[in-house]
């Protein structure tokens, strides 16, 4: 038993961490320190550096452009970007479609897409949920009818994070009626700019755009698009999940919302002493870094193990956003009156009006209603529970 | 022991709400919102028409001598329909300063004239540097000639700027934090050297920073004793807190309303989603939490009229502890069970968690009261 980092693996971590101080952004950066609104440009303008370093898809196997790294190295990288306030990779393209058509998809598809989403090139989305189809993932009704080289779609898709950037969408359709509910799924690459698309937003309580519905109206999508086999698409969805589990903890980013919190609760006053010295507040702010740290090795643990993470895994979405809307809630309580004021328009970097209360509160209140996303969207947190209930504990 | 409300009391109520139910939907709201303005002046007007804005005025000042728990029913209602209307900040806050604070001729100057909606209040108590505690004021007054000049910064003063007058608490003695040397002062929101930045809140309202450059004002805008205001700003305050409980519960009992409607229709695995007993067991924790809230704000209702202010401050400070952690709750817990529609902001759902956590940041959160709470035991 040894609980430290190797010398290797702190090098890795001295290295990674003065490329994205090197590297990183400072316009960027700022924006996602202080909670500021990104654009498309943004994410692509890291995605990019990290693409050019040849560090943009560490999960992806080498010969298609991956870093061969071990779980502790994929961590150390994400810890030190959340920490140094890089934008998250987008994941839709680079963790969740890229390793499906790497293990199912044609030699096409490969040529084709995998190029693109490693430089960027393509924006992705995930077209999974459907208003009827949410914890249910398996009811979706989108249908996929073939006809000679193409399906013809119809349906509808919702909550698609960032739709309205998108250039490509997969999405999860049904092209047989007539067999068990996930056997007649399918696994389909639409292009976002075929006729017949309606993207939709909806504006979440902290009036953003950041989620969409996608209408689909008679869009006529080649045949070759189809990944794998025609009713396979709900093995290919199982599978996507077992990769969206590494960074799922946000361990990085919950270790710098910590340290901004303890900033903030030390400017903010209460009977005119520093909040974060009252032990009331204090204690609380502790019983979240207690937590953050059981996470963090709990996720080492899991990501150590020499099997692949299994069910388990759910411990650390559910832990993991406990922590993430935590952290919200304190710091939207530190800033005390002045989490009313709410201006959407000082959250553009651009924007010069004049502030209302310290520069840090502006958000608070917003950043706790949007993050009460976490424990909802990746499977809920009660599907989390069903799934350790079910194949952990055997209930 | 009688908890039961006397027959003028529920017509009051049911009035109320059938007014709300079929005036304030959601998209009514919404529309009520977008102007700058931020409420709807016809709705104020018919507020004044029901007599609700003076219900806790006496007759001699236009009102209908109710009680506080006449305010807690008006309250309740409003909250159920998450009413963006200057209520709270006229009427209770700012009425009630008026009212406790008021010579004679003041009060017959201010009261009755809110009392038909022809006048807006609003109360400027916090700074930026005060929190919850209203003893901590740096805003100044001094003395000049037989007047005063003001001086300061007050902080998120809710509807600051389409009120007509203001309550201001200022230093007219005393360092920054002394519970001694603290006056109220009513003057004109239009006064010379007054300066309204105003904004929105994210629970739809709006409210002001409001900064005083040598406002000069005369001897009568002394709102009551001078140096000697904390004593009753607390009694007003507490009567304001006791008033966001009885919001609170309103607002609790429709989102747990439309929450576990939510969960016997919305269906997910051929089923409807209250039939997963892990849900059903959270339903009934929001119901708890809104039960035990609905005794806490109405015992702070009653007590809030206690002659002992121990006694008083404790109650409300119970209240409001109570009903900051379980309006945190609650709200946190509807979003959860709406899945994806409970962030959206097209569902009311979301709307009634913003102004349940602004509650608890308005006039002391959790943490304020346990301290209260303790200094008053
Ligand atoms: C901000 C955001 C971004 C999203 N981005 C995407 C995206 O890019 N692409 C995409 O495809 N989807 C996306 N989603 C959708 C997300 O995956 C779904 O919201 C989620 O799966 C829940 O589905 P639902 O909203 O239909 O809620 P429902 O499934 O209707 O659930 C409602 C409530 O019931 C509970 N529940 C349901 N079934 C059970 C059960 N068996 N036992 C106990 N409790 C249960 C849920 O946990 C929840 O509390 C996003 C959602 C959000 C909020
Ligand atoms: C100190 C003590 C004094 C008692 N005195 C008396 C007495 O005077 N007379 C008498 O007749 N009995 C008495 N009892 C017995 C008591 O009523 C039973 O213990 C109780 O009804 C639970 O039954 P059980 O112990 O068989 O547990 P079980 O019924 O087996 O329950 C085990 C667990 O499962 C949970 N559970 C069971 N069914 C469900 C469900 N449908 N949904 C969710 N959770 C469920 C329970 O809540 C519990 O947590 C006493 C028990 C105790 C501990």
């Amino acid at each position: 038993m040894d609980l430290n980092y190797t010398k290797e693996e702190q090098a890795f971590r001295e290295e990674v961490r003065s490329f994205v101080h090197d590297n990183l952004p400072k316009d960027i950066a700022d924006k996602v320190l202080h909670h500021k609104r990104l654009g498309k440009d943004d994410w692509v303008r890291w995605q990019k550096i990290l693409f050019k370093k040849g560090w943009v898809a560490p999960n992806w196997p080498k010969e298609y452009g991956g870093c061969a790294w071990t779980p502790i190295q994929q961590h150390i990288f994400d810890e030190e970007c959340g920490y140094a306030g890089a934008p998250r990779v987008m994941p839709f393209g680079l963790v969740m479609v890229a390793p499906v058509i790497q293990h199912f998809g044609s030699k096409w598809q490969k040529e084709y897409f995998l190029p693109r989403i490693l430089s960027s090139e393509d924006w992705w989305a995930q077209g999974y949920s459907e208003p009827g189809s949410g914890s249910d993932l398996a009811s979706v009704k989108t249908r996929a009818v073939r006809q000679g080289d193409h399906y013809i779609v119809d349906g509808q898709k919702t909550w698609t994070t960032l739709g309205q950037y998108a250039d490509m969408i997969f999405c999860l359709v049904r092209t047989d009626t007539t067999v068990k509910k996930q056997e007649g799924i399918s696994f389909l690459l639409i292009d976002m700019k075929s006729p017949g698309i309606t993207v939709r937003p909806i504006i979440t309580l902290d009036e953003e755009h950041e989620v969409n519905e996608v209408f689909f109206d008679n869009v006529k999508v080649p045949a070759a698009n189809l990944v794998g086999d025609e009713g396979k698409g709900w093995t290919y969805a199982k599978f996507l999940l077992g990769h969206e589990r590494t960074g799922i903890a946000r361990v990085g980013e919950s270790k710098r919302e910590l340290e901004q919190l303890k900033a903030i609760a030390g400017k903010q006053l209460r009977n005119g002493k520093p909040l974060i010295e009252d032990p009331r507040f204090r204690d609380r702010v502790t019983a979240v870094e207690v937590e953050l740290m059981a996470l963090e090795i709990t996720l080492l643990r899991v990501l150590s193990s020499r099997t692949k993470p299994g069910p388990e895994a759910s411990i650390l979405k559910i832990k993991g956003t406990d922590v993430q809307q935590a952290l919200t809630e304190l710091t939207m309580e530190a800033v005390g009156p002045y989490a009313l004021p709410f201006r959407p328009e000082a959250r553009d970097a651009a924007w010069k009006g004049e502030p209302v209360g310290p520069e840090y509160a502006a958000s608070a209140a917003a950043v706790y209603f949007n993050y009460r996303k976490t424990s909802i969207y990746g499977g809920s947190n009660e599907i989390q529970r069903n799934i350790i209930s079910q194949m952990v504990l055997g209930l | 022991m009688d908890f039961i409300f006397s027959d003028e009391q529920q017509q009051l109520r049911d009035s109320l709400q059938k007014y709300i139910a079929k005036e304030y939907g959601f998209e009514a709201r919404k529309a009520i919102i977008a102007p700058k303005q931020g409420f709807s002046d016809k709705v104020w007007a018919q507020f004044a028409d029901m007599g609700l804005l003076g219900v806790a005025f006496d007759e001699a000042h236009g009102g209908f001598s109710g009680t506080s728990v006449d305010t807690m029913l008006v309250m309740t209602e409003l909250g159920r329909g998450i009413v963006v209307e200057p209520y709270f900040s006229t009427v209770v806050l700012g009425g009630s300063l008026v009212d406790l604070a008021g010579s004679e001729a003041q009060k017959q100057a201010v009261l009755p004239e809110v009392a038909q909606g022809k006048l807006l209040l609003a109360a400027a108590l916090g700074e930026p540097d005060s929190r919850y505690e209203l003893n901590c004021v740096e805003t100044t007054a001094r003395r000049d000639g037989a007047g005063y000049v003001l001086n300061g910064h007050k902080a998120v003063v809710l509807h600051g700027e389409s009120a007509d007058k203001l309550v201001v608490s200022a230093r007219t003695a005393g360092g920054a934090r002394e519970a001694k040397g603290i006056s109220l002062f009513l003057l004109d929101r239009s006064a010379a050297g007054v300066a309204v930045q105003a904004y929105r809140t994210i629970d739809g309202m709006r409210a002001a920073e409001i900064r005083f450059s040598n406002v000069k004002v005369g001897a009568d805008a002394v709102l009551g004793e001078t140096d000697n205001a904390l004593p009753v700003l607390e009694r007003a305050a507490d009567f304001a807190v006791s008033a966001l409980c009885a919001e609170a519960v309103g607002a609790m009992e429709a989102l747990n309303a439309a929450t576990f409607e939510y969960l016997k229709t919305r269906q997910q695995f051929g089923r409807p989603i209250g039939s997963f007993q892990a849900l059903q067991h959270r339903a009934v924790d929001m119901m708890i939490h809104c039960e035990q809230s609905r005794s806490l704000a109405l015992l702070a209702s009653v007590k809030v009229q206690s002659e002992d202010p121990n006694e008083r401050k404790r109650t409300v400070s119970a209240a409001k502890i109570h009903i900051g952690r379980s309006g945190r709750a609650i709200g946190e817990e509807a979003i959860q069970l709406h899945g994806g529609m409970g962030v959206s902001n097209e569902l009311a759902a979301g709307h009634y968690a913003k102004r349940l956590a602004m509650i608890n940041a308005t006039l002391g959160d959790v943490e304020h009261h346990f301290e209260r709470y303790a200094s008053a035991a």
